[in-house]
């Protein structure tokens, strides 16, 4: 297998990541599918184990939309594998993407995403000729009083929780943040048993009004809406719409939560702020794509409407780099439906790319569906935006960087004392975004600081160092020493070739040990 | 909703916990009521399960003496050694016990 170069490789098991898998093997392509999850489904259709339903209390699509749509392409995958067009690697998380190069075929390195990795160095890397990128994204974080204590979570852990554990993180939950996901962490926390005791939600709603055209575009969004809508009014949910979450406290995990009312802005009303009782907090501010892969092999990025970091791509989901497509929200957050359309699209765009005879009316169709989407998209992103005063929540000692637990007055004085004029310059500098998770919970927080200090806005210039790592996601040092290995020189190394014989440039290294020590 | 023994048990700090098959180890943890397992380096504060995904690194313990394991994409296994983690002891030590300095 080692030898194997495939026509294909997908990089996530998501609605795109899977629909390109599907339709690029029905097309004929040979294709790795690697996917960080042991079943495919992504976050959106995360669900039990499939093994051991009959363990689980509820139904695995319990809490689903569109499960009939995953059922579908779960059943086209297994015929797939099956025939042997698609290699399955689960459980597996790519670290890294070299260019084909001379090679003609793109290098993936992976690394097992829990235990030891028992599989031989070069049974891991995968050798593609074409890459599809389908990596997702994560919720979005802001920082506030409060947020690292234990029973504080992501809107989205929340949810994987009960749909793929069937367990409730805590009894009484405030959900909050901003955009149509909330209601559906709130109606699933809900149907669970756990009392929500609010949902803020820090726009108004009325802000949708300015989009109806776009709402009736998508009649399935509509329905949806009203489903949570019930859902509400059945379990008695309050919705505090221009509200926020203005402090969490608790002896060693949460007992109190502050809410207040907002203005436009943001700013918290005086007087308006009251403490409710809950155990479990649930944030999201939208989601962030997960970019490490697309900047790291070089692909051209732009700032989206909802000031997301998401690759560039052309009307059929090619990147600037020649052989790699980028599928879902990687190109912009747009839900599932939008995803697998894209992946679809990617694969055709992959298969036409390769010689192989594709339909054109199918791609037609999915570039209007497409289209479409994103104009839903730029709607929902415009009704629930980051509100512009968020930072008047923070207090001095509020941390920012969870890992390196840097405070907001750390940042601020590495902008106003010490000058630093970027969030680059910022993180190398206060550490923000050094620790594990390299960033990717404080990197829009913190870009979003920097931004209203210097008085500059961030582009894909200052986004872009903060998601460029020459390892895509922390690994074993061992993953490190088997490199030599995976690249399997033929020729002596020529002693000026930057590039060392392991396809691993010194550069990369001395890099890798600044951003990591 | 909770974990009941179809699944099994593994040894949470030397406590049995239980689990569903195919749960995490964190999601187990958070059924059997238990939200922090890792102190922070410099504060020493608790920490448990935040982004649920993979993301964050915030969830790390030590399973079978492997250490920084999320423990949220951690599958829960019948018989499993899982410690909470302390990011800041030596790594010469195999296991670690939880820092015991919280504030």
């Amino acid at each position: 297998m080692s030898g194997t170069v495939f026509d294909l490789a997908v990089v996530g098991a998501g609605p795109a990541g899977l629909s390109a898998a599907v339709v690029a093997a029905e097309t004929g392509l040979r294709v790795a599918l690697i996917d960080a999850g042991t079943q495919t489904g992504g976050q959106y259709w995360r669900h039990p184990d499939e093994h051991h339903l009959d363990a689980f209390a509820q139904p695995e699509h319990t809490g689903h939309h569109h499960w009939g749509h995953y059922r579908d392409l779960r059943d086209r995958l297994r015929r797939q594998v099956a025939a042997g067009r698609v290699d399955h690697r689960a459980g597996r998380q790519v670290w890294r993407t070299d260019g084909p190069g001379d090679a003609a075929a793109f290098l993936l390195r992976t690394t097992a995403v829990a235990g030891r990795d028992a599989v031989s160095p070069d049974e891991r890397a995968i050798r593609a000729r074409r890459v599809v990128l389908a990596p997702g994204a994560y919720d979005r974080q802001l920082p506030l009083p409060g947020w690292t204590l234990p029973g504080v979570m992501a809107a989205g852990g929340v949810q994987a929780m009960l749909k793929a554990n069937q367990v409730r993180a805590g009894r009484r939950a405030v959900v909050a943040g901003t955009g149509p996901f909330l209601l559906s962490v709130a109606a699933g926390l809900a149907r669970a048993g756990v009392e929500v005791v609010a949902v803020c939600e820090a726009n108004a709603l009325s802000r949708w009004a300015a989009t109806p055209v776009r709402a009736l575009q998508e009649p399935g969004k509509l329905l949806e809406g009203a489903g949570y809508a019930a859902t509400f009014l059945r379990e008695r949910i309050p919705l505090r719409t221009r509200s926020v979450v203005t402090r969490i406290s608790g002896d060693g995990r949460v007992s109190h939560v502050t809410i207040g009312r907002v203005d436009a802005a943001g700013r918290v009303r005086l007087g308006s702020e009251r403490t409710v009782e809950a155990d479990l907090v649930a944030l999201g501010w939208g989601f962030t794509p997960q970019l490490e892969l697309v900047v790291g092999i070089g692909a051209r990025t732009r700032v989206d409407v909802d000031g997301s970091l998401v690759a560039v791509v052309d009307d059929d989901q090619r990147t600037s780099v020649p052989g790699v497509y980028a599928a879902g929200e990687a190109t912009g957050i747009g839900g599932a439906v939008q995803s697998c359309a894209e992946g679809e699209l990617a694969a055709l765009a992959a298969a036409i790319d390769a010689g192989f005879g594709v339909p054109s009316a199918r791609a037609r169709g999915l570039r209007r569906r497409i289209a479409r989407g994103r104009r839903f998209a730029v709607g929902m992103h415009r009704a629930s935006p980051i509100p512009a005063a968020w930072s008047t929540w923070l207090e001095d000692d509020t941390l920012v960087c969870r890992c390196e637990e840097v405070p907001v007055s750390a940042v601020r004085r590495t902008v106003g004392d010490l000058a630093a004029d970027d969030a680059r310059d910022v993180r190398v500098t206060a550490r923000p975004g050094m620790g594990m998770c390299q960033g990717r919970v404080c990197g829009f927080a913190l870009s979003c600081l920097v931004s209203e200090q210097t008085g500059r806005p961030a582009g894909s210039a200052d986004l872009e160092p903060l998601v460029r790592r020459p390892v895509g996601t922390p690994i074993r040092v061992a993953d490190i020493a088997a490199l030599a290995p995976a690249a399997a020189p033929v020729a002596p190394a020529d002693p000026d070739d930057p590039v060392a014989p392991a396809g691993v440039a010194p550069a990369d290294l001395a890099a890798l040990g600044k951003e990591s020590s | 909703m909770s974990g009941d023994a179809a699944g099994g048990m593994f040894a949470f700090d030397g406590t049995p916990v239980p689990f569903q098959p195919g749960q995490s180890v964190g999601a187990a943890l958070a059924a059997s009521g238990v939200t922090a397992w890792r102190t922070t380096r410099g504060a020493g504060e608790p920490r448990g399960l935040f982004c649920g995904i993979g993301v964050c690194y915030d969830c790390l313990l030590t399973v079978d003496g492997l250490r920084s394991q999320r423990a949220c994409v951690t599958p829960a296994g019948a018989g499993q050694d899982v410690r909470s983690d302390d990011p800041g002891a030596p790594l010469a030590s195999p296991t670690t016990t939880d820092g015991g300095e919280r504030r």
